[in-house]
């Protein structure tokens, strides 16, 4: 538990730096009813920029799409195909400048 | 059919692919249009941290020499880590020019630049939602906006090429063929880099190092863990960053953020970057199903280059070149059949044959095993031989008052001992296939 803790404070420190232009509606787009029968909840733990965290009680997932990077990991990795990924809207999401 | 095209050629995705592909048709007098989801271009875009100049030559000739690099990466290290130790492998050649140090901002605006200067139509800000079919063929793409047609688009839209996927050119990605790779850029004083890594005041040199082991802090509970990690070195920023096999990071339930933080606590990098302070943090996926898992290149009315088909060695780290050079013979071919006024299947598939021709599908075919083969030693590259070869470099530098016979003696014996022998045998085995893919490749 310390461990996540430390980890999530690493990445929003992280996320910190990165300029974005958020949309102000999601790109990522969950099939709930997969993810509340899902054991693994690979997104959870495989995302870099922490973006999906289960809802203890109910099991849904929480999407913070605002801190996508884009990267598309979640898709491929998670193991229902309950993903639905897409690109933010022309002109939004992250703006890297120095990678 | 189409009754009229707004353009020659569409091409989709301005990263090295993309503009390579886009400059190519516009060189010919054609009307090319390049699209592009970000606003700024390359701000989408990560890499390890250089660009390979030989490629980039052949795509920009004259106006290569106005890139805005940061300095010239010619000092290469191999470096095997464990706990305690590190061993290093330094090749470096001073007036070496093959690679440059740019950040990606600087360097897809400065080709952009150079695209539009030579004909290219440039459209920034518009996200392609899909490619637009007729006749059984692409005819154009469809935008948040509106529909635009040609009768070739050329998909260079990245590793994760949505479009590639839904025109059913490839299946989704395996786990186990994608690598998720994090990076920091640490900003830290141009003479404080200089000194750390040993490099002139010019910017005419720069560092690159490639780190192997992950037997240190709290990495050593996943004993099969393959991962690479890698630091370049900018003007006043240098790069640090891992890339790990999508598969290892779920099984292991890993997240590539804790890798990278433990990366930079490792005695041999700590020093290299204390006092820095990061100034972006980035995440990309690198497609590593190689020969093996490569798409459909072609289809009516169509062309994939660049990341989006997977053109990546990643054993050498190469991929930018990929995307130049795929671009550019993508727009070659496109070239071709605009003079034919033929856009089936067929008369692209010259593309397959340029690339067969070239570095690209030749290297692809000889790496073909080569990743699978490294992973199946993943225990012998990350933890076995770093370990070893730090006891080897105990014996020679701890003066132990030991007799030195006595110890290599004991060092061998433990080599073949200390674990079943036909590990070792598997190494040399897959040591030997290796050499023989690569020396008899195409």
């Amino acid at each position: 538990m310390q461990e996540n803790i430390e980890n999530e404070k690493s990445i929003q420190d992280k996320l910190a730096t990165i300029k974005y232009n958020c949309d102000s509606e999601t790109h990522l787009i969950l099939n709930q009813e997969k993810c509340v029968n899902c054991k693994e909840k690979t997104c959870t733990f495989i995302c870099p920029a922490n973006v999906y965290s289960s809802d203890g009680a109910s099991g849904k997932i929480v999407v913070q799409y605002e801190n996508c990077l884009e990267c598309g990991a979640c898709r491929i990795s998670c193991p229902n195909g309950a993903i639905e990924w897409h690109y933010p809207k022309a002109g939004h999401g992250v703006v890297l400048k120095h990678s | 059919m189409v009754n009229k095209f707004d353009s020659d050629v569409i091409v989709v995705g301005a990263g090295p692919a993309g503009i390579s592909a886009a400059i190519t048709v516009a060189d010919a007098g054609k009307h090319v249009v390049l699209i592009e989801r970000a606003s700024y271009p390359g701000s989408k875009n990560m890499y390890g941290g250089a660009i390979y100049t030989k490629a980039l030559r052949d795509v920009f000739r004259d106006d290569f020499n106005s890139i805005p690099y940061e300095r010239i990466i010619n000092s290469h290290t191999w470096s095997f880590l464990t706990q305690e130790s590190s061993f290093d492998l330094t090749y470096k050649n001073s007036f070496s020019k093959s690679a440059y140090a740019i950040k990606r901002f600087n360097l897809e605006a400065w080709m952009i630049e150079i695209a539009k200067k030579r004909g290219v139509y440039y459209i920034p800000n518009t996200l392609v939602k899909s490619l637009i079919k007729e006749n059984g063929a692409v005819a154009g793409i469809k935008t948040e906006l509106e529909e635009y047609y040609a009768p070739i688009t050329i998909i260079a839209d990245g590793v994760n090429s949505l479009l590639a996927r839904d025109l059913g050119l490839r299946k989704d990605y395996d786990k186990h063929d994608i690598i998720l790779s994090a990076k920091e850029t640490i900003k830290l004083d141009k003479k404080t880099i200089e000194s750390r890594f040993n490099l002139s005041d010019d910017l005419s040199n720069g560092a690159n190092k490639l780190y192997f082991g992950s037997n240190f802090g709290k990495l050593k509970e996943y004993k099969n863990l393959f991962m690479m990690s890698f630091l370049y070195t900018f003007k006043d920023t240098v790069m640090l960053g891992v890339g790990a096999n999508l598969e290892d990071l779920s099984k292991n339930k890993l997240n590539i953020n804790d890798i990278l933080d433990e990366i930079k606590k490792h005695p041999d990098i700590l020093p290299l970057i204390q006092g820095g302070e990061t100034i972006e943090y980035s995440a990309h996926l690198i497609p590593e199903g190689g020969y093996k898992k490569m798409p459909k290149l072609v289809s009516s009315g169509v062309i994939i280059a660049g990341d989006a088909a997977g053109f990546v060695n990643g054993v050498h780290f190469e991929g930018t070149n990929f995307a130049l050079i795929s671009g550019k013979l993508a727009g070659e071919t496109a070239r071709c059949a605009l003079e034919k006024n033929d856009f089936t299947k067929k008369t692209l598939s010259l593309y397959g044959k340029k690339l067969n021709n070239s570095f690209i599908l030749k290297d692809l075919y000889s790496y073909r095993n080569i990743i699978r083969e490294l992973y199946k030693r993943s225990n012998s590259i990350e933890y076995y031989y770093p370990k070893k070869i730090k006891e080897f470099f105990e014996i020679i530098t701890s003066a132990n008052c030991v007799s030195k016979s006595s110890q290599f003696r004991a060092f061998i014996f433990n080599f073949i001992k200390e674990r079943k022998i036909s590990e070792l045998f598997k190494d040399i085995f897959a040591f030997v296939k290796i050499g023989c893919d690569i020396l008899f490749g195409k």
